[in-house]
């Protein structure tokens, strides 16, 4: 290296090289980094769901005005609060500094005995008898571009308290369901009777003035002492908590109370009642800090209230049960202070935290529940921030059954979106995982057979010469697009077999005579060894004989012994139920759509054997079949069990043809005459139409993530099953 | 056993192995069964089949039905629900055969198809001058053409009828693709001119750079395109007006006779007048058009140029992002990493992200890419555009890049056979003579491994253009309004949504409104994915054999 200009080039050709490596290194190693991604970032999106709610106080003053509180609310952001006093007013105060926005005299008659509350309306029940409704809404109005919210009070009962009792007895506990034209209110008197009126309510839309009527009321007596009421939003059942841990049932009609009459009891003294969004749920608190949910259930031909599940972190006697305005959630304080943030249906408590260390009086939630306020008895107000954005699931939401509203038992159900309000999402991912391990085997079974036996007579029978066509061709039927597969599953068999049925099972009793016979027969012919090795293709114009044989037998077999119809048949008389996509027709489809995944790595195996080994058993006498059962198989078994892994993975990732073939119906039915709803086609199907990171959206995510393990680990340990075999091989 | 020869036959091994003779047989009647389905199916849509006049009776009435057979069956009378209305079955008949007839005329009769019982026919003709009518709208109209007309004045009748209506159809076809150019082509890209204005006007007010020079500038491109505006509006009327001037009367099979405006047929011929080359004429100018045409009738009729377009469109821009990132990753597995677990480990991972379902690509792509990385990319770069989103929704480039993550495993692997076959001896030799690391791999190994990454590329190429259920989540829509490249500024439009053909299977097979009618054409579309992918395939596999077959000889 003497000479400087070689030198430098010398230089720089090193530079390069390096160069060349650093590239190439950044390079692969964020190849393979972008492949991880997709592993976190799924689970980047599921972990949220798993993570427990957060609450924290932001703010805590005195209750603003006078008064006791009775009655809290807050507007959609949070920002104001509305409290009703015992004296009388409704105050609207800022809820980050207890600053009073607005003060309203109700002006009333007598005092107040107790309150409803329902959404943002309060029902005011008087000591003479009377209860007076008012709604606080909050009118939004941007002046000069800030955010001003306008407090105002409603009066949707009229202006004037209306007269519940006409014996004027003191109401010592209510509660107001109040819906377009219809009003109903429930209530206790000091008097030991149950009161139930319910008014027609009309809203003229031009001057806006209402009118009120009766239409019932109705009382009943009652012994001992009443500690909390709930009148369901249907107006048909009244319930009451008494003496002894004894929870009465009245059932109402447009009558008023109809005399019937059940009681459940519930050991403990229940304190508060209060019924979950939508009324079919009743929450039943109770003096050891037990929250129970009770359901209303059809049995018999009537309803009943049914034990559904319980909440048992708060230790303490509740005090007070607020719940969620848009989801099935709710809050339980006790009369030590603690209060809990729990759900119904994934039975969790979500977060739990003690400011006030004192009983806590009342409660409420913002509509969207990110709000909470709370009042405690020493007058004082906390202001909670909460993050809850995912309390709908928990492992046993997404895999044990889970009995929800609406439903006579607990099931696993797929339910992800309907129209109403006060429909719940429900995220149970059994039906589809069945669906998916349903479609899958009956795929396998279809694929399996033809394969494993194809690859056998490939590997080690086949002349080499058809060898070379036959497994390219196979290797195509891998690359066909499975929509196409689909469509055809779904357009062209899935008819095709609704009305060839009896054709289909002929052709699986046909086929393997048929070959047999062949075998048989072809035990005649002369000068036959220059076929060997070509049985397949002898056999190809027998498959299509025997397919057309069946195909023809098909509409005389079933007008013969299944009057003209095996489909209907089948219904009639075996009671079986028949989809026309079914289970049949993706296990034929997908089946086909998996044979050459099996097929090609069987064969390798099966291929892969050692020929001396095939050698030296055929000279030892055995014959080939022989061979082939006690040496070749046992040698290469691991690589075909790596096969059929490999193809189960596939069916279960497979999304098209499943999408297609099948009615998409998430339901647990093993039957094959059944369609059934996978993991991978629910997810083309409901990803598209998903809020982003909703609840259903991560639950989504989740299924992905599965799906992804599912198959990985699946493959990886087919890969090392395979591995083992290479090297077992070349040792040998 | 019964028999104690069989029970030796059987001892033999003979059967079994007859046995699994079979499964491959079933393995390949099924492959090519389904291939020949759909070739057949596929291709016998455009055909010009004979149309036929069937004079029919039943139980009810007597009439004439005109149209093609599509298809026949036997089935047995129970299964009918209105087997009462059918005339001469016999107490003893237990089947009927029936014909299902595409009648056309949709917006006369309500639908285009009708069961034909065999057993009430009483003659079936083929009329010389019965002409079909492929049209805009409702499907085929099958008839008798009677006279043409030109505003009100007719124009011809009888014999020379046939002439003068081709000879006008070919006026309106011609006026009809002037207005298509003007609306597609230049509206549009009037249209797109005046978006870009917009944009730039909220961009700038955006930034408070919206002074009145600015503005003043803004107004002028803006009146500006509007007065073209106008003036093609203008042009496009005057074609509708030209177009809406000849009409044609007919006689359909029940007798009546219809207006049909000349502005709604696509293509007319008589079928039953044409000779076995005339119908292959036919027959090829329908393929090119099916082929070159957009989409009609919600894609039931017409084309499927933006589909096969679309399809293109994105695999060739998956094989541009998919190939430099699988070779740079096959290259440092193979040559630069250091052979340990842990590079057996990621090596086993990336193969087996192959298996990994393409869904879960999908919905990867969905979240990281689109609402992810897009969300961001719109904050940053196309605020004016906010809230209507600009990369945060599915699109072109997601789909390229969701599919090339897909296919990614697919070039690692193949580029990392075609690697480890290279004979060590050459890297030695190379080695050897002084060249550097990076000069022997630049100069020799991918050289020679380059047949190896055409396979591995081929290969993601095929699988990208049949994958369909990732892209449902990122970026293919059933009908694009335009095409993701055209004569627009930036031209290539990588934030548009595109269509597929194997969406356009899915979608019209399974959601169209007329799935009967639709079926041909979706077995037409199946059967050019099918061609391409099974070329591509074959390529492939013909690539990688001749490549071991080089490389063997190298061993030795």
């Amino acid at each position: 290296m003497k000479n400087p200009s070689l030198q430098v080039r010398y230089n720089r050709r090193a530079f390069k090289d390096r160069l060349a490596r650093y590239f190439v290194a950044s390079g692969g190693i964020s190849v393979i980094i972008a492949i991880l991604l997709i592993f976190f970032y799924l689970l980047y999106v599921v972990i949220p769901m798993f993570e427990p709610a957060e609450i924290r106080e932001s703010a805590s003053y005195r209750a603003p005005g006078d008064g006791k509180t009775l009655q809290l609310g807050l507007e959609e952001q949070g920002t104001v609060g509305v409290r009703f006093t015992s004296e009388g007013h409704v105050i609207f105060f800022k809820t980050d500094s207890g600053k009073i926005i607005r003060d309203e005299n109700l002006h009333l008659p007598a005092s107040i005995t107790s309150v409803a509350a329902n959404l943002n309306l309060v029902a005011l029940a008087l000591e003479n008898g009377s209860v007076l409704a008012i709604r606080y809404k909050f009118d939004l109005s941007y002046p000069g571009d800030v955010r001003t919210l306008t407090p105002v009070l409603d009066y949707p009962l009229g202006k004037d308290p209306l007269v519940l009792d006409e014996s004027g007895a003191a109401l010592s506990h209510i509660d107001i369901q109040l819906s377009d034209d219809v009003v109903g209110v429930a209530a206790t008197t000091n008097d030991n009777r149950l009161v139930f009126a319910r008014y027609q309510r009309e809203e003229s839309f031009i001057s806006g003035d209402i009118s009120i009527e009766l239409e019932s009321r109705s009382e009943q007596p009652f012994q001992g002492e009443i500690y909390a009421v709930a009148l369901t939003p249907g107006l048909d059942h009244f319930y009451a908590s008494a003496e002894n841990g004894r929870l009465f049932d009245y059932s109402l009609d447009e009558d008023g109370f109809d005399g019937k009459k059940r009681t459940y009891n519930l050991e403990h003294k229940i304190t508060r009642l209060k019924l979950l969004l939508g009324g079919s749920s009743l929450l039943a608190g109770m003096e050891n800090g037990e929250v129970q949910q009770w359901m209303s259930v059809r049995k018999d031909g009537g309803r009943e209230l049914v034990y559904i599940r319980n909440f048992v972190k708060n230790r303490q006697a509740v005090s007070y049960i607020a719940t969620e305005q848009q989801r099935k959630g709710f809050a339980v304080a006790d009369n030590r202070g603690n209060i809990t943030i729990n759900y119904s249906t994934s039975q969790r408590t979500l977060a739990s935290i003690n400011t006030a260390n004192t009983l806590v009086d009342q409660m409420a939630w913002s509509p969207r529940a990110q709000n909470l306020i709370v009042s405690d008895s020493n007058n004082l107000v906390h202001f909670y921030k909460v993050d809850n954005e995912y309390p709908e699931v928990s492992w046993d939401v997404l895999w044990e059954k889970v009995w929800y509203e609406g439903y006579d038992e607990a099931d696993y159900i797929w339910q992800s979106s309907a129209s109403t309000n006060e429909f719940e999402a429900k995220f149970s991912l059994m039906p589809l995982s069945f669906g998916t391990i349903k479609a899958a085997f009956y795929a396998m079974i279809f694929a399996v057979p033809i394969a494993i036996f194809g690859a056998m007579f490939t590997a080690q029978f086949m002349a080499p010469r058809m060898r070379q066509t036959v497994k390219p061709a196979i290797e195509i039927m891998e690359a066909l697009p499975t929509v196409i597969l689909g469509f055809l599953a779904g357009l062209w068999l899935a008819p095709y077999v609704e009305t060839h049925l009896a054709g289909i099972f002929t052709l699986l009793i046909i086929l393997p005579v048929g070959f047999l016979l062949c075998a048989w027969l072809w035990g005649f012919v002369p000068n036959k060894s220059a076929f060997e090795g070509w049985e397949a293709a002898l056999l190809v114009p027998v498959v299509l004989l025997l397919i057309w044989i069946s195909t023809a037998l098909s509409s005389p077999v079933e007008t013969l012994f299944f009057n003209g119809s095996l489909r209907n048949y089948m219904s009639n008389v075996w009671g079986l139920d028949y989809d026309q996509r079914n289970a049949l027709v993706v296990g034929l489809i997908m089946g086909f759509a998996v044979i050459p995944t099996i097929f090609s790595i069987a064969e390798d195996a099966l291929f892969g054997v050692p020929q001396h080994l095939v050698r030296g058993s055929l000279a030892l006498g055995a014959t080939r079949w022989q061979t082939m059962t006690s040496v070749v198989l046992p040698a290469a078994s691991p690589g075909i069990f790596s096969a059929v892994m490999m193809g189960f993975g596939r069916a279960v990732g497979e999304t098209m043809i499943v999408l297609m073939a099948t009615g998409n119906t998430p339901v647990m039915d093993m039957s094959i005459f059944q369609g059934m709803r996978t993991l991978a086609a629910n997810l083309a199907v409901e990803v598209p139409e998903a809020e982003v990171f909703s609840t259903h959206y991560r639950v989504l995510f989740l299924a992905a993530l599965i799906l992804f393990l599912f198959t990985f680990v699946f493959n990886t340990l087919a890969e090392l099953i395979r591995h083992r075999l290479r090297q077992r091989y070349s040792e040998l | 056993m019964i028999n104690p020869r069989l029970n030796q036959w059987f001892k033999t091994g003979t059967p079994w192995i007859w046995l699994n003779a079979g499964a491959i047989a079933i393995a390949l009647v099924a492959v090519f069964g389904l291939l020949m389905l759909i070739l057949m199916r596929g291709m016998s849509h455009f055909w010009p089949a004979d149309v036929q006049a069937f004079y029919y009776k039943n139980n009810e009435n007597a009439l004439t039905v005109i149209g093609e057979i599509v298809e026949s069956e036997t089935i047995p009378i129970d299964t009918l629900p209105d087997f009462k209305k059918i005339r001469n079955t016999q107490a003893g008949d237990k089947t009927v055969t029936r014909y299902l007839v595409k009648t056309g005329n949709r917006d006369i009769l309500g639908s285009d198809f009708r069961w034909l019982y065999d057993i009430n026919l009483v003659k079936t003709e083929q009329p010389k001058n019965l002409m079909v009518l492929e049209r805009v709208e409702w499907g085929n109209f099958y008839g008798f053409l009677n006279t043409v007309y030109e505003n009100d004045q007719m124009v011809a009748e009888g014999e020379t009828a046939w002439p003068e209506f081709i000879k006008r159809l070919h006026r309106v076809i011609d006026i009809r693709k002037q207005i298509l150019q003007l609306e597609r082509v230049k509206i549009g890209a009037v249209n797109y001119q005046l978006e870009r204005i917009r944009l730039k006007e909220r961009r700038l007010q955006l930034n408070n750079d919206l002074s009145d020079a600015a503005k003043k500038e803004i107004e002028t491109q803006r009146s500006e395109l509007k007065q073209q505006y106008s003036d093609l509006l203008k042009q496009t009327k005057e074609l509708y007006q030209q177009i809406n001037r000849d009409s044609i009367r007919a006689t359909v099979m029940d007798g009546s006779e219809v207006t049909v405006p000349l502005k709604k047929v696509v293509k007319a011929w008589q079928p039953n007048k044409m000779t076995l080359w005339n119908k292959l004429g036919f027959y090829m100018h329908s393929l090119w058009d099916f082929i070159t045409e957009d989409p009609r009738e919600a894609n039931t009729e017409g084309g499927i140029f933006p589909a096969i377009f679309g399809t293109v469109m994105m695999v060739m821009l998956m094989a541009v992002l998919v190939t430099p990132f699988g070779v740079i990753a096959a290259v440092y597995l193979r040559e630069y990493a250091k052979q340990g677990v842990l590079t057996r480990i990621i090596r086993i991972a990336v193969n087996n992200l192959a298996g990994v379902p393409s869904i879960v690509y999908g919905v990867f792509g969905l979240g990281f890419f689109v609402y992810f990385l897009g969300g961001n990319i719109d904050a940053l770069f196309f605020p004016e555009a906010l809230p209507s989103p600009t990369f945060g929704t599915p699109g072109l480039l997601w789909s390229s890049l969701t599919l090339a993550l897909l296919t990614l495993p697919v070039v690692i692997v193949a580029t990392e056979e075609g690697l480890s076959r290279i004979p060590k001896s050459l890297r030695e030799g190379s080695l050897g003579l002084g060249a550097t690391k990076a000069e022997t791999l630049w100069r020799v190994v991918l050289p020679m491994a380059s047949p190896a990454i055409m396979t591995g590329l081929i290969l993601a190429i095929a699988r990208a253009a049949g994958e369909v259920a990732p892209l449902m989540l990122v970026g293919v829509v059933k009908l694009a309004p335009s095409l993701p490249l055209d004569g627009n500024f930036p031209y290539l439009h990588l934030d548009r949504k595109f269509m597929h053909l194997g969406f356009h299977i899915y979608d019209v097979g399974f959601q169209s409104p007329n799935v009967e009618a639709a079926r041909p054409l979706v077995y037409a579309t199946s059967f050019l994915l099918v061609v391409v992918i099974v070329t591509l395939n074959i390529t492939a596999i013909n690539l990688r054999n001749r490549l071991r077959e080089k490389y063997r000889a190298l061993d030795g």
